[in-house]
């Protein structure tokens, strides 16, 4: 059978994906790059048997779709740089609770309101860090329609293993830009679906015991277990403690389920590694930039390669530092100021040969910006 | 292969649907890959808009143009902005009614009166765009007029489809002696 071929918005094939995936609850606001993802789903989803609704803010979105998740649903979010600032209280809540649901940043230029239809990718360090605390956290991001497909599909996929919340981290090009997108068939790529508990009603169910693989078998709340749940530190039936013990050994789940899972988690893709002289970093719409230059540079048999990073929390540091040991240099390729270079820089074993190309403008960077910053570290002058 | 496109005008012109139907009838019916990005400012209408659109028979990675073969602009500021930037030997379709030609580029530079005879023929300015766009593939057969149909008809609502096949068969009679 032949597959269906689609021509979409970024934005519009992570709708697809979302459903794809098993999406049937989404709360959201509507903001500039990322309506069409919220406007979609209003028209699909309720024809496919989800909830849509369109909140009063984007604070309460968010806690809708953590809500939303705990009852049972697969939840999702979407927004954009402004927005995500709001979500940040309650994204914690949803790390503390251990609430699985999937927040899409199409990233746009910021502070503030900053630039809403321009490019940016100025969100790397909130996502990581936006809500306070110690804690671990999933994001994710693509550069072209099939990646962000699968990589919508995973976000959902690693929300439900690792009971988290996961942010899609996008960006304007992406989200707006439209290209080929063949549709994958149903069951071509693998969903994960929520672990539920197999206690019995009447049984003594704990919320927050986690099993011996570290895993917290879910009941869906206002079903037959009657528990707590808090943004508090908590003990294994999800009241709240102040017990050293209890609140280590939380901590310590919280961050070690997803740190110590990177090589499982983080996904990356090598384009002409083995032997490269030069190696550029990057991620989401700048990878393109990246690979355009890389291709066009290999036709002449000049050795450069690129790293694209599809996972960026948590960072796979060691998968860096391995695959960039032999370069002369690395070039990161990004659209802020520096936000990845910084961990690419720990990361690797000498720091001084990390060297960053960006744009913090509102445009897109292009091939030739990236092949003058080659130029200026080869000494060559632009 | 590869030619890269600038569509570029004011918001509300149709300039961007336009170039969406084109990338797209390219992609499902002609069998070719191309990327679609856009540039535009926060408002709805009237702001400045530029779309760009690369058709390739292989992968398109930047999904950006900066030196176009093909620039169609249907603003004077379109114009002002972008003329310069059509790479030698291009081509450059301006609307009389909005663009006076003031440079000189090194690119055929066709001048169509696409605004005044649609208004004259059909009386809406609503199919515009697709007048143009029926100008353009004549200009540069990249994608077969039968295929843009096939894109419109999958969008527009079938009391309309007459409307616009007509509009781009004018746009494909202004555009023969071009050629």
């Amino acid at each position: 059978m032949t597959k269906q071929i689609l021509f979409l918005q970024g934005n519009d094939v992570c709708v697809e994906a979302a459903i794809y995936a098993g999406v049937n609850f989404f709360a959201g606001y509507p903001i500039t790059p990322a309506t069409e993802i919220v406007e979609r789903l209003a028209e699909q989803l309720p024809r496919k048997g989800g909830k849509f609704i369109q909140m009063e803010d984007e604070i309460a979105s968010m806690c809708a779709i953590i809500g939303a998740s705990l009852t049972g649903m697969k939840s999702m979010t979407a927004t954009s740089g402004p927005g995500f600032s709001l979500k940040q209280e309650a994204i914690g809540y949803a790390v503390m609770a251990e609430i699985p649901c999937v927040i899409v940043n199409v990233q746009r230029g910021g502070p503030s309101t900053g630039m809403p239809t321009c490019v940016s990718q100025g969100d790397v360090m909130q996502a990581r860090w936006g809500t306070h605390g110690d804690h671990a956290i999933i994001t994710m991001t693509a550069s072209n329609h099939q990646d962000v497909f699968a990589t919508t599909v995973e976000a959902f996929n690693l929300a439900e293993t690792y009971r988290t919340p996961v942010i899609l981290l996008f960006d304007e090009v992406i989200g707006h830009m439209r290209e080929r997108l063949i549709m994958p068939e149903p069951g071509e790529i693998p969903l994960i679906e929520r672990l539920r508990t197999s206690v019995k009603e009447g049984t003594d169910y704990h919320p927050y015991l986690p099993r011996d693989d570290g895993r917290l078998p879910m009941s869906d709340f206002g079903g037959v277990h009657r528990f707590n749940v808090t943004g508090l530190v908590h003990d294994m039936w999800g009241f709240p403690s102040n017990n050293p013990n209890i609140a280590h050994g939380l901590m310590r789940h919280l961050v070690d389920k997803i740190e110590n899972h990177v090589s499982e988690i983080a996904k990356v893709k090598e384009y002409y590694l083995d032997d490269a002289d030069g190696i550029l970093i990057s991620y989401g719409s700048p990878a393109r930039s990246a690979r355009h230059v890389v291709e066009n540079r290999r036709k002449r048999g000049i050795r450069l390669g690129l790293l694209e990073l599809q996972t960026l929390w948590p960072f796979p540091a060691e998968k860096v530092r391995d695959l960039c040991s032999k370069a002369k240099y690395i070039l990161v390729v990004e659209l802020n100021m520096g936000q990845i270079m910084q961990e690419v820089k720990k990361a690797v074993e000498d720091p001084g040969k990390v060297f960053l190309a960006n744009k913090i403008d509102g445009t897109f960077i292009s091939p030739t910006d990236i092949r003058n910053i080659i130029r200026l570290i080869q000494g060559k002058g632009v | 292969m590869r030619t890269r496109i600038i569509f570029s005008g004011s918001g509300g012109q149709g300039v961007v649907t336009a170039s969406i139907i084109l990338a797209e009838a390219a992609v499902l019916h002609e069998g070719l890959n191309a990327v679609q990005a856009q540039s535009y400012g926060p408002e709805a209408r009237g702001g400045a808009t530029r779309s760009d659109v690369i058709i390739s028979d292989t992968d398109i990675h930047f999904p950006k143009v900066n030196h176009p073969n093909m620039l169609v602009c249907l603003t004077q500021e379109a114009y002002n902005t972008f003329s310069g930037l059509i790479r030698p030997g291009g081509l450059l379709l301006i609307d009389r009614h909005y663009v006076k030609p003031e440079k000189k580029v090194d690119a055929r530079q066709v001048e169509l009166d696409i605004y005044k005879t649609i208004m004259k023929e059909i009386g809406k300015p609503i199919v515009f765009n697709i007048c143009m766009l029926g100008a353009f593939i004549t200009l540069t057969p990249l994608v077969k007029p039968e295929s843009i149909i096939k894109v419109l008809a999958k969008q527009i609502p079938s009391d309309f489809m007459a409307m616009n096949e007509q509009a781009l068969q004018i746009g494909q009679r202004m555009a023969e002696a071009y050629k």
